[in-house]
């Protein structure tokens, strides 16, 4: 089991930063990529992993099983997959309405990039919850996973932007993720269906 | 292996005394980091520049003025991209998206005393030395803002309408992805009158040429390119004009851009329609836009 959490940690970790990198692009045509709209973004991913973190946790304690874990990734998957479907109408409805970049590109992040992240800040405490058999080791625990996710993170950010961004457009490289996360969410949730 | 190492460190001694020769003989005058970039403003050889980097390519300048002559363009791209008034000879209203000093600004202000030009530059930071060392600001005709210059362009689309683009957004370090795609320049010629001129500075050499070439092709259709150590695309709206109109044009210009230190003698051979690049590169798309990464290749 406990490989299975740490992939998943640590894909959920490159899936955010590929993610947070992609979503300037998006932003950018109608915003532009001045130094307050990449602020604007950053703070939105910020937050929303800080919730995701604290409602990671409370699920937690209510029920540990990884077919949970797998399920959070699908969520993941599914409400990136609409935030992709929805990001042009979107644009443009915040484009006409808000006239000042900072917020605009505030309000898009939010509503385009909050929910997908929440998401994913869910998996490091569940997982950490999944890993932790001893507690004196608890910590051994949560510092190898914050390394797994953390790490897949760096890869993701230089992966997307030294070579992904060259190969592919935003959107095929988004569907990839997705596809990514749907195979490893499900791979958490159907051995265990099996073994019961 | 070891002759090599001695090689290298033979060139890097050589390049740090050169660096501290020339950096002996010009007076930095302005020295600042903004949020951006590190802006410098120097003296040296009658000249007044400004430069957004000063690590080892110092060479990189953005703006020079002559000291004494502030009228003369010192540099190639700007005699081109001044060119595109052989295209558009007395255009009306001007935009220019990347102020930097503000030399082009200027100097069409100068050139046409009936024209209204709205200048934007993303960098605060930019916008006040153009104003405390170059001596370009606000005025009735000449309109800076401050914005990202897509944003810019998205805003004023339905409100605005050029006569002349000007887009100087771009330098050898550093591209605004955002601001070479197909969906932007599209934008751009949605905010151009009918018979409206671009002018855009690339300084593409590199991997990008070909890119950029189709991409701007894509929406404006066969261009002038103008090349010399740097790239300069004029397009114009419902047909370019005829070898003979331009030369016409550029005669009624000769007096004024001679204040210039330009003439026809220089830019009119410039005027190439000519594809030179391959016409099967990838375009730039808002959905595939690396161009720093090909610009590095």
């Amino acid at each position: 089991m406990a490989p299975v959490v740490y992939i998943l940690a640590g894909w959920s970790g490159f899936f955010v930063m590929s993610y947070e990198l992609l979503g300037g692009r998006v932003l950018a045509s109608d915003f532009g990529s001045s130094v307050s709209v990449w602020g604007a973004l950053i703070a939105v991913f910020m937050t929303a992993l800080a919730i995701g973190y604290l409602l990671g946790g409370y699920i937690s304690a209510w029920r540990a099983q990884p077919a949970i874990l797998g399920a959070i990734l699908l969520a993941q998957s599914v409400t990136t997959f609409a935030s992709v479907l929805i990001s042009e109408p979107v644009l443009d409805w915040i484009f006409a309405h808000i006239v000042d970049v900072r917020y605009g590109a505030l309000a898009a992040a939010s509503l385009l990039f909050f929910v997908p992240t929440l998401i994913s800040g869910m998996v490091s405490p569940y997982a950490v919850r999944l890993l932790v058999t001893d507690l004196h080791k608890s910590g051994q625990y949560a510092g190898k996973l914050f390394f797994i996710s953390t790490f897949g993170s760096a890869a993701g950010t230089i992966f997307t932007s030294f070579y992904l961004v060259l190969w592919f457009e935003v959107n095929q490289i988004l569907y990839g993720l997705i596809a990514i996360s749907v195979v490893i969410g499900a791979l958490a949730i159907i051995p265990i269906r099996r073994a019961a | 292996m070891r002759v090599r190492r001695a090689i290298l460190v033979a060139v890097a001694i050589a390049l740090s005394l050169g660096a501290i020769g020339s950096a002996n003989a010009r007076k930095d005058i302005h020295d600042e980091r903004s949020l951006y970039r590190n802006i410098v403003v120097y003296e040296d050889e009658g000249l007044r520049c400004m430069v957004f980097n000063k690590r080892f390519r110092t060479n990189i300048r953005q703006t020079c003025q002559k000291i004494g002559d502030p009228d003369n363009l010192v540099f190639n791209f700007t005699k081109m991209i001044a060119a595109a008034l052989y295209v558009t000879p007395a255009p009306k209203d001007i935009l220019v998206i990347g102020l930097g000093g503000g030399t082009l600004t200027s100097a069409f202000a100068k050139l046409l005393p009936d024209a209204e030009i709205d200048a934007v530059e993303v960098d605060k930071a930019v916008i006040n030395v153009a104003d405390k060392f170059f001596g370009v600001r606000n005025n009735e005709r000449v309109h800076i803002h401050e914005s990202d210059g897509r944003a810019f362009v998205k805003r004023a689309l339905g409100k605005r309408s050029y006569d002349l683009v000007v887009l100087d957004a771009y330098d050898e370090d550093y591209i605004p992805e955002h601001m070479l795609t197909r969906e932007f320049l599209s934008e751009v010629r949605r905010v151009m009158k009918p018979g409206g001129v671009l002018a855009a500075n690339t300084f593409t050499n590199s991997n990008l040429y070909d890119h950029e070439s189709v991409t701007y092709e894509a929406v404006f259709g066969s261009f002038f390119n103008l090349r010399t150590n740097n790239r300069v695309i004029i397009a114009k709206l419902d047909g370019l004009l005829s070898e003979a109109e331009i030369a016409r044009n550029a005669a009624n210009y000769e007096d004024a851009f001679r204040t210039l230190g330009t003439g026809m003698d220089f830019l009119l051979p410039l005027f190439s329609t000519k594809p030179d690049w391959k016409r099967d590169a990838r375009l730039l798309t808002d959905q595939y836009s690396p161009s720093n990464l090909l610009n590095n290749r």
